[in-house]
């Protein structure tokens, strides 16, 4: 493998200044002559104090590819790898546009942040993995819950907090825990995910190599999304992994806004793949709007790492089609560049890709779809069906030993009393 | 009712009858004398006493590891994992780079996923750049997920103040972390708790804050061949009465419970005989033993190095007063450290933490003889 340091710049890409109405110059889905981490497109940057600060991205491969000049068209992929990605972003969008209904109606609440348009990085890197492979998110988690296999109907009951949710409704949408998929978490706080997703791909080498289960090449996914850069922890943990040379791959969901913050405004240097480098690890750039791309990437990452080569850093450039969360009016992006991303949907971009290479046919796609759409709506049944939790569920999981809630004034731990079980005890 | 809660105090199966009852009142604590017993007492000092729990815990079960700053190379920033590398190895006696936040954040990661951490702090103030793991994805999580994820995690390393380290590196976060569901917080003073309690500690399944004190890691003590087993073990959750009395109970934790005792003494030639209970473990507080011995002695005074506001000694205050109330003679009472920064200059610190004669004092309140509110200099 190359050395990290080997990398050839592209000359920059000329982007107009002050575009106000973006058109790729590269059809969807084709690619430049060059690389797959070529983006090929720019969004417009629409914040007005940087009007004189749009410097174009320029993309270079790692050295992951550093060996390869022209890797020419994506590989083909076979009709049941297609239709299994199809169904899954559809899986995504369709629950996450349910999740919008059923907040406007009162049936979920509290903090939902919605994965609209993000698909193609989840589908994309989630289907290559193992069950027994972890994910580690962040409060946007509803579709990496599904892509990793938990099932609508525990997702859908979580967010209503009901009883028979995936953590019982002791979670919540930010807080989606799976053990039996290897989902740990969902956490509120941005970067909070990336030290314990480390400690994950930590657990993993340690079992292979101390514990010596020689079988154990285990890899884990952290998905954080742009603002998480810039924060201490991130930084903190790309050292970390490459010190260790832990099989992690640290995904950025850069869709380019945290809440109203730009990243443009956030970030002295927005280019987030090139952070990996200086750590010692490669740092690639992939156009997170095409799935197929996304996914060529992640095999390479994830196979590194299962090869215990260490850590990758992949920045996929992504955009969600809605506000941050439910709550967020969403004023401060442009509608052209909404419009923009809109137009390079990736469901639509891999129906396109089917229809042209003839891998399923029109009616077999919306069978597909019409089979989603029963998923969801049986989701939805299930959830309001369910029970909420009962009272005693309040006192209990605070601790895996319950008699951490001490010694009751009867001299017996707490969690013995008898009215502990049906929530009346005194704690 | 008072024959039960003498049963259930430690005192190892006296009855109520007058002889049980003056058999009790002679018992000295092992903190003060040593044994007269058959079994000579091996005296070993808290840092050895930590060192073997963790010696012992690490052969014990492989998937125990020890993360922090210096405990490798440098044998431990206070020495308690003297050896530990050499004897395990650096894959499980890990060095980090300075970055608390990440390596708690790994520990926690590990956790997660089937390992058992200990996670040192050089100090527990530096654990503030890690609050967030500790609070947020260690204690919090085994609820969030409803059971499916739990996290045997320890966090250890010295609490409090040390001698003459400035503000910066002497608060206390006993309450801090005793505020917090999901964790557990324990605060050892001898070295037999150092020893059961980390034992205890590593071996359970839910995050424990484990607090220790730097001034008391030199102090050796007494301990008997029971504790010197390797399946030796305390209960979380159990205080233990150091000194028996029946005027006045006082409580205390970590390097005040050795205060208090001193305080004892001195008191108990004034004719005042004080109750001293180790508190050994903060979260989960054990409010029967500590309202057992108010029903008894009538008094309580609670002294602790942190600061005052919201402090453990509030707690144990709060609870004694709405389960006590009717037994009490005399307001409670508690000392705790100076409502300020830690001072650096030497005069200036002893003002800011409780001493002995401050402990003499508020006794000497409880029990209605005059003695003036203000400490003299």
């Amino acid at each position: 493998m190359a050395a990290f340091s080997a990398f050839r710049l592209l000359p920059p890409h000329p982007i107009p200044l002050q575009s106000t109405l973006f058109k790729p110059s590269i059809s969807f889905l084709s690619y430049s002559s060059h690389h797959l981490s070529f983006s090929s497109s720019k969004p417009s940057i629409s914040s007005s104090t940087f009007s004189s600060r749009l410097r174009p991205i320029q993309v270079a491969p790692s050295d992951l590819l550093a060996d390869k000049t022209d890797l020419g068209p994506v590989p083909e992929i076979s009709r049941e790898v297609a239709l299994e990605l199809y169904e899954d972003m559809v899986l995504g969008r369709s629950f996450e546009d349910m999740c919008a209904q059923m907040y406007y109606r009162g049936k979920m609440f509290g903090f939902v942040h919605l994965y609209n348009g993000q698909e193609a990085v989840s589908t994309g890197f989630i289907k290559l993995l193992k069950k027994a492979d972890t994910v580690v998110s962040t409060y946007r988690d509803h579709v990496h819950a599904l892509s990793k296999g938990v099932s609508a109907r525990a997702v859908m009951a979580e967010l209503f907090g009901k009883a028979t949710g995936c953590c019982r409704g002791q979670g919540g949408s930010m807080h989606m825990f799976s053990a039996e998929h290897g989902l740990l978490g969902g956490f509120a706080f941005i970067g909070e995910g990336i030290p314990v997703a480390t400690g994950a791909a930590f657990t993993a080498k340690y079992r292979r190599e101390v514990l010596k289960e020689s079988d154990c090449d285990l890899v884990t996914v952290a998905f954080f999304g742009d603002g998480t850069c810039n924060n201490g922890q991130f930084f903190e943990c790309l050292n970390m992994a490459a010190l260790w040379k832990l099989p992690i791959v640290f995904v950025v969901e850069n869709n380019l806004w945290a809440i109203g913050m730009s990243h443009f405004r956030a970030t002295s240097d927005p280019e987030i793949w090139k952070k990996g480098p200086p750590f010692g690890m490669p740092g690639v750039h992939v156009d997170g709007m095409d799935v197929l791309k996304v996914r060529e990437v992640a095999k390479e990452a994830i196979e590194r790492a299962r090869r215990g080569e260490g850590p990758s850093l992949v920045e996929c450039e992504t955009y969600r089609f809605r506000g941050h969360s439910l709550a967020d009016p969403d004023e401060l992006r442009r509608p052209d560049e909404k419009a923009h991303y809109a137009a390079r949907d990736p469901i639509l971009g891999l129906k396109k890709y089917i229809l042209e290479h003839n891998l399923a046919t029109e009616s077999e796609l919306k069978t597909i779809e019409a089979k989603i759409d029963d998923v969801i709506e049986d989701a939805v049944e299930f959830a309001d069906a369910s029970p909420v939790p009962p009272r005693s569920q309040l006192l209990e999981n605070v601790f895996a030993d319950p008699k951490g809630f001490g010694i009751g004034p009867d001299g017996k731990y707490r969690c013995e009393d008898p009215g502990f079980t049906q929530g009346t005890a005194q704690v | 009712m008072l024959g039960v809660a003498r049963r259930r105090l430690g005192c190892g199966g006296f009855s109520s009858s007058m002889l049980g009852q003056t058999l009790e009142r002679i018992r000295l604590s092992n903190s003060i004398l040593p044994r007269s017993f058959a079994s000579a007492a091996k005296e070993i000092t808290v840092r050895d006493a930590l060192n073997s729990a963790l010696d012992e815990e690490m052969s014990a079960d492989s998937k125990v590891i020890l993360m922090g700053e210096e405990v490798g190379e440098y044998q431990g920033a206070y020495k308690i994992s003297k050896g530990l590398l050499d004897k395990y190895g650096p894959e499980r006696v890990i060095d980090t780079p300075i970055t608390e936040a990440g390596f708690t954040g790994i520990g926690v990661g590990a956790a997660y996923y089937g390992l058992r951490p200990v996670i040192e702090f050089m100090t527990f103030n530096f654990s503030l750049q890690a609050i967030d793991h500790i609070i947020n994805s260690a204690a919090k999580s085994n609820y969030m997920s409803a059971g499916q994820i739990s996290v045997p995690i320890v966090f250890r390393g010295p609490n409090g103040a040390a001698a003459g380290v400035g503000a910066q590196h002497s608060q206390c976060f006993a309450s801090w972390y005793a505020t917090c569901p999901g964790l557990k917080v324990l605060c050892p003073y001898s070295a037999e708790d150092a020893r059961g309690l980390l034992k205890a500690a590593i071996r359970d399944p839910d995050p424990v804050v484990f607090l220790e004190n730097e001034l008391m890691y030199g102090e050796s003590f007494p301990v008997s061949d029971e504790v010197l087993d390797s399946s030796f073990c305390l209960p979380i959750g159990k205080a233990k009465i150091e000194r028996e009395g029946k005027d006045v109970t006082i409580t205390a934790f970590s390097k005040m419970v050795g205060y208090a005792l001193k305080a004892a003494e001195i008191l108990s030639k004034e004719g005042i005989s004080a109750e001293v209970i180790n508190l050994r473990s903060i979260r989960p507080l054990d409010r029967a033993t500590i309202n057992s011995s108010v029903r008894k002695t009538n008094r309580l005074v609670t002294v602790e190095e942190g600061f005052p506001q919201h402090g453990v000694g509030a707690e144990i205050c709060t609870s004694v007063v709405e389960e006590s109330f009717e037994y009490l003679d005399a307001p409670v009472e508690r000392i705790a450290g100076a409502d300020v920064p830690m001072p650096y200059a030497a005069n200036l610190e002893r003002m800011a933490v409780p001493q002995v004669e401050d402990i003499v004092r508020a006794v000497k309140r409880t029990c209605y003889r005059s003695v003036p509110m203000a400490a003299t200099a």
